[in-house]
């Protein structure tokens, strides 16, 4: 593998009493795709926002290109190369596609004025690249007036725009049409082919396993395995340890019937 | 899972409609640029269809009067000093976002520009002490409700009884004239007139439209507009959130502060009560201008016009030839007219 892009060294997260992130390791090496996978509650939402700089770690240090950075924030996390698809998406929905785009990088030149027809440009260049075809939509279009999978494909067109070296899809197909998930695996190949690398965070496993070279398991903020892709055999291997380490021994209920009443 | 909900893995993005069509797909109905033109600015125009027909019925009630220019002058001389804290305002309210402290800020700031004129001082000295003055007080209210995460409707509206207060403290109710600007280049520049049209008007454009330049063409009217439309968002890709609210407040109280030095120069005197009188009709002017109350959106353009509808209501009633007791009344049906008007005219998307 390759030069690593970012690393993340025992990093805790706590808010109040309650630790999120007990002590978590991860890297990501260049041109690899990581799958994160966990279960609710196992910290994946505070991981992606502390790579994203959009939450600052309770303790433990981040590094970046083998540099440990210091003052990160989001716009930080963007400036080392690093561009974040969220959950929610993070469009401003009364706004332009173009705007969304250039959200926090906007083009702008001499005193800040803006390069109105670089962005316009740009912006189509780029929703051509997502495979944007409706003819209804414009660089102009706003985003409140697209579908599910369009704004998804804006929130990709922004993380793509400036060559990131690491883009993190965080539930990527949550909410989407098979043919938008189809789109989505086929662009999460198409970065890796040219070298650059991709933190994937799914739920569903079987997504995971088709795209990713390797896993990460998350466990009620630890790391509970990490694993090569030629290590695991099927995306069941996965299953099977996540329901392990759920349910230490087995499902419980199976032959504990009465087991309610005695907690009780 | 079966097979057959398994995704298509092949099918490359952007070919699903075929390739025909990718030289084509960005052309739409909108790039022609009058139907571009009216969509882009649907609330500015709609508010400028108020004002016509407004005028039309004032017009048809009394046409003589409509002809003199007085009437127009005495529009052109305080409608500047309106401009200058509606379109700062258009900003902080799509930045999601109240300020009812400018009358205060105007009021405080031409205080400073009148203790300077009557010092002796040069008048474009004081000008710039009004100035530094405004720039101070954006900072600080607008510090006060973001660093101290207050509502900005109630701690606003605080700091503009406080200022206020102090201004009343100090100089107990007693004005200062100002006598000797009347022969200052400064007055002649910014007061005086051109053409016969009162000069403060064309500073009054040139800031509309420096203004809507900054808010459509601009990297601060980019940042105000998402910060207002949806501010995790804006935090998560990276805008300093806080730094973009205390600027809207700071670009307000500038405004304010021209504003305050211009009513001064109006009058040649300066008033412990200046600008007081500019806050409701100042707030109307924003909202019937177009600019909606939930932040994301607003006009600069629809801003300025209905400032312009406001300040010809209380003229154009009385002009028409109906009592003052009307003035109210108007005020009131072009405020709920104009709501109903922007609500029938502009969807919100969430």
């Amino acid at each position: 593998m390759g030069e690593r892009i970012i690393e993340l060294r025992d990093i805790k997260k706590s808010y109040g009493q309650v630790y999120a992130l007990g002590g978590v390791n991860l890297s990501v090496d260049r041109g690899e795709v990581v799958g994160l996978i966990g279960d609710n509650g196992a910290g994946k939402s505070t991981l992606i926002k502390i790579l994203s700089g959009v939450v600052k770690p309770t303790s433990g240090d981040i590094l970046v290109r083998g540099k440990p950075v210091t003052g990160w924030s989001a716009a930080r996390s963007r400036d080392a190369g690093i561009e974040t698809v969220f959950q929610d998406r993070a469009l401003a929905v009364q706004q332009t596609i173009v705007r969304n785009i250039f959200m926090g990088r906007e083009l702008s030149g001499f005193l800040g004025w803006l390069k109105v027809n670089k962005e316009i440009e740009e912006a189509s260049r780029l929703m051509r690249e997502i495979g944007f075809t409706s003819k209804v939509f414009t660089p102009h279009s706003i985003v409140g007036q697209l579908s599910g999978g369009e704004r998804q494909g804006v929130a990709i067109a922004r993380a793509i725009y400036k060559q990131a070296e690491l883009i993190i899809l965080d539930e990527p197909t949550t909410a989407l049409s098979l043919t938008e998930t189809a789109k989505v695996f086929h662009f999460v190949r198409q970065v890796r082919a040219s070298g650059r690398s991709i933190l994937f965070i799914g739920h569903n496993i079987h997504h995971v396993f088709d795209i990713a070279d390797r896993f990460v398991v998350l466990d009620r903020g630890k790391v509970a395995l990490t694993a090569d892709r030629s290590e695991v055999k099927s995306a069941d291997d996965l299953i099977n340890f996540m329901e392990e380490i759920a349910h230490p021994g087995g499902l419980p209920g199976l032959h504990e019937t009465g087991g309610a009443e005695q907690r009780a | 899972m079966s097979k057959a909900m398994e995704p298509d893995l092949q099918t490359p993005l952007g070919r699903a409609s075929g390739p025909t069509e990718s030289g084509k797909q960005w052309s739409h109905p909108s790039d022609h640029w009058l139907r571009g033109f009216v969509l882009d600015n649907r609330a500015a125009l709609g508010t400028l269809a108020v004002f016509i027909v407004m005028m039309a019925i004032f017009m048809i009630a009394n046409p003589t009067v409509f002809t003199t220019w007085y009437l127009y002058s005495s529009v052109l001389t305080t409608l500047p000093v309106a401009l200058f804290v509606v379109v700062p305002l258009v900003f902080v309210v799509t930045c999601g976002e109240i300020d009812l402290s400018f009358p205060a800020t105007m009021g405080f700031a031409s205080w400073a520009f009148a203790i300077v004129v009557q010092a002796g001082y040069d008048p474009f000295l004081g000008i710039a002490a009004a100035l530094l003055t405004g720039t101070l007080l954006g900072f600080l209210v607008g510090s006060l409700v973001v660093y101290g995460g207050l509502s900005s409707l109630i701690a606003t509206l605080g700091m503009n009884f406080l200022l206020r207060g102090l201004i009343q403290i100090i100089n107990e109710g007693k004005s200062t004239a100002l006598t000797s600007l009347a022969d200052s280049s400064a007055y002649a520049i910014f007061s005086g007139q051109l053409w016969g049209i009162p000069v403060q008007i064309f500073w009054a454009i040139a800031f509309v439209v420096f203004s809507a330049l900054l808010y459509n063409r601009h990297r601060f009217g980019a940042q105000v507009k998402v910060v207002g439309d949806n501010p995790d968002s804006a935090k998560q890709m990276g805008i300093d959130v806080q730094r973009v609210r205390v600027k809207v407040f700071v670009f307000t109280g500038i405004g304010a502060a021209i504003a305050g030095t211009f009513s001064v120069m109006i009058n040649f005197t300066w008033w412990p009560t200046a600008g007081d009188g500019y806050l409701l009709p100042v707030l109307a002017s924003v909202f019937v201008g177009g600019t909606p109350t939930w932040g994301g959106i607003g006009t600069v353009v629809g801003g300025a016009i209905g400032a312009v509808t406001v300040s010809f209501i209380q003229t154009g009633v009385v002009a028409a030839g109906l009592s003052g007791f009307y003035v109210q009344f108007f005020n009131g049906l072009i405020i709920i007219l104009s709501l109903l008007g922007h609500k029938w005219n502009q969807a919100r998307y969430r």
